[in-house]
């Protein structure tokens, strides 16, 4: 591991290059977990809406039960449906309990009497879901019908958004790092091209005068994934209980460790290629 | 062992290194290879480790044809080949040890085996008291060992040595010529590049002289009578101490 020395004597030697790395590094592999935590916790709640009943149809006071069981039949009856759910208002109330359980003012103010008794349905196909929800809202006793897929539509182009703007975000950042690192591992080589030269002619092998370059750059890279990283979780950590209670319902926090590992694990994967292309393409070019 | 034939090189410029130069060393010889200043007496040396190819003609090293030596053979030859270059070409920012044990760093030898061959090749040229310290701080005798020192490291077949007495003063230049000569002893073959006529006329080696790239001399030693082994040398040196003695007496 004589290289691994010799690149850290490079480093120790020009603080303000190997900063200069670390930094674009850093800054790349921020934008990467922001855009990463960002994509899956949306990608999740997407997942909780449409695992969610579709439609939900919520009775009027006066609704008789046995009304309700007719259309509960009703709508069974169509063979469209995978699952109907009768939430009745002590249910409703339980629910709501269960939600706001943090909160006693809440709770103070709420009775079974005001929740309304509703019914979830669950479609097989979302194409479905119009001609259950024109059934549904022709009931007499119904007084309100969800219909969530508006909600999932307008987050799945929500994500898209986001997922085109983070790429090419990370594209071009990625770009602008290989050609930062292309530059000081070019500068590098340039102020070692006397040591470059004695050492080809005592008989090093080109690897042998490659590897401490390539193994800076690819250092670069890695410490800057891990600092990009732990900004990121870190921030993620200390909004945590802010995105909680924004996301309400939605069990997507608080994120866990393994989660924020593998993240870790891809990050350091593509930092080590990413290292390791750029200063391969430097010593392509300036070690001839 | 070494065999040019018909070499010559034309460098970018136009101008001739070497003209039709045939040239044969064997193995275990010493040569002074004698000429001014541009005369190609580098450029052999260059040839010889494959740093340049001939513009014409056969580079033959060890049985390898040099101008068909693919290139990632390079590391293999010079491997082989010892070179004291005229400008030394030690790395500033190592200390003695360290320059002397890059070439087996280079080659992959395992550290600890690699340190002890330092320590004998320091003793050997007799610079061992100084193997901390950095080039910067050695004189030019002290530095001309250490190149020594590490051209001898990998044990080489060959030892070039380009202008190893150029800028010494005439004791220190004999010293370097008798470890040299020691070196010959034990089996190396030894090319000296040298312009010092002085050295050349008290030793009774094989002297080949160039002028302007072209081969205008070269006294196939009659066989070197047993005398002349490194007591040969000391008595020269002897020799040359009482006779600067003299002259600075005079002086």
């Amino acid at each position: 591991m004589k290289f691994i020395k010799s690149s850290l004597r490079n480093i120790r030697r020009s603080p303000y290059q190997a900063l200069a790395a670390v930094l674009i590094m850093m800054l790349t592999f921020l934008t990467i977990s922001f855009f990463t935590f960002l994509l899956a916790g949306s990608s999740r709640v997407i997942n909780f809406f449409e695992s969610k009943p579709q439609a939900t149809a919520f009775f009027k006071n006066e609704a008789k039960q046995s009304d309700i069981n007719t259309l509960e039949s009703q709508i069974k009856n169509t063979g469209k449906v995978s699952s109907v759910r009768f939430v009745s208002k002590k249910e409703a109330l339980k629910i709501y309990k269960q939600q706001n359980k943090d909160d006693p003012l809440l709770l103070d103010l709420v009775t079974a009497d005001i929740l309304p008794a509703s019914l979830e349905v669950s479609a097989f196909r979302i194409s479905d879901l119009s001609g259950i929800s024109e059934t549904l809202k022709g009931s007499s006793i119904v007084q309100e019908v969800i219909f969530q897929k508006d909600i999932v539509s307008t987050l799945v182009s929500w994500t898209a958004a986001v997922r085109r703007i983070g790429i090419s975000l990370v594209i071009v950042l990625s770009l602008v790092s290989t050609f930062i690192m292309i530059t000081i591992i070019g500068i590098r080589i340039s102020q070692r091209k006397e040591d470059i030269e004695i050492m080809r002619l005592i008989g090093a092998s080109n690897w042998y005068i490659r590897w401490p370059f390539l193994f800076e750059g690819m250092f670069y890279a890695v410490i800057g994934a891990v600092i990009g990283w732990t900004i990121a979780s870190l921030a993620l950590w200390y909004s945590t209980p802010f995105l909680s209670s924004f996301l309400k319902g939605i069990p997507i926090l608080p994120v866990s460790p393994i989660f924020l590992f593998e993240v870790l694990l891809a990050e350091l994967i593509l930092a080590v290629i990413l290292g390791f292309l750029s200063s391969f393409l430097a010593v392509l070019r300036y070690l001839k | 062992m070494i065999k040019l034939d018909k070499v010559s090189k034309k460098f970018g410029t136009g101008a001739f290194g070497l003209v039709d130069i045939n040239l044969s060393v064997d193995k275990k010889e010493f040569v002074f290879l004698v000429g001014p200043t541009g005369s190609g007496k580098t450029t052999i040396f260059r040839l010889l480790i494959r740093e340049i190819l001939p513009s014409e003609g056969t580079v033959i090293v060890n049985d390898w044809d040099l101008t068909k030596l693919p290139k990632h053979q390079i590391p293999h030859l010079r491997k082989k080949i010892g070179v004291v270059f005229q400008d030394l070409k030690l790395l500033f920012d190592r200390t003695v040890f360290e320059n002397v044990l890059l070439p087996l760093e280079v080659t992959g030898v395992k550290m600890e085996k690699a340190k002890q061959i330092v320590e004998e090749v320091l003793t050997q040229v007799g610079i061992i008291e100084h193997k901390d310290k950095f080039p910067i701080q050695l004189s030019g005798g002290e530095l001309q060992r250490t190149a020594i020192a590490r051209a001898l490291a990998l044990s080489p077949e060959i030892l070039l040595a380009d202008e190893p007495t150029g800028n010494l003063d005439s004791a220190t230049s004999w010293e370097i010529v008798k470890l040299l000569s020691d070196i010959n002893e034990k089996g190396t073959t030894v090319i000296m590049a040298t312009h010092n006529v002085d050295i050349v006329k008290n030793l009774s080696k094989r002297v080949v002289g160039l002028e302007k790239g072209k081969l205008v001399r070269d006294d196939k030693k009659k066989e070197n009578p047993p005398s002349h082994k490194a007591s040969d040398v000391a008595k020269a040196i002897t020799d040359k101490s009482e006779g600067q003695r003299k002259k600075e007496d005079k002086v």
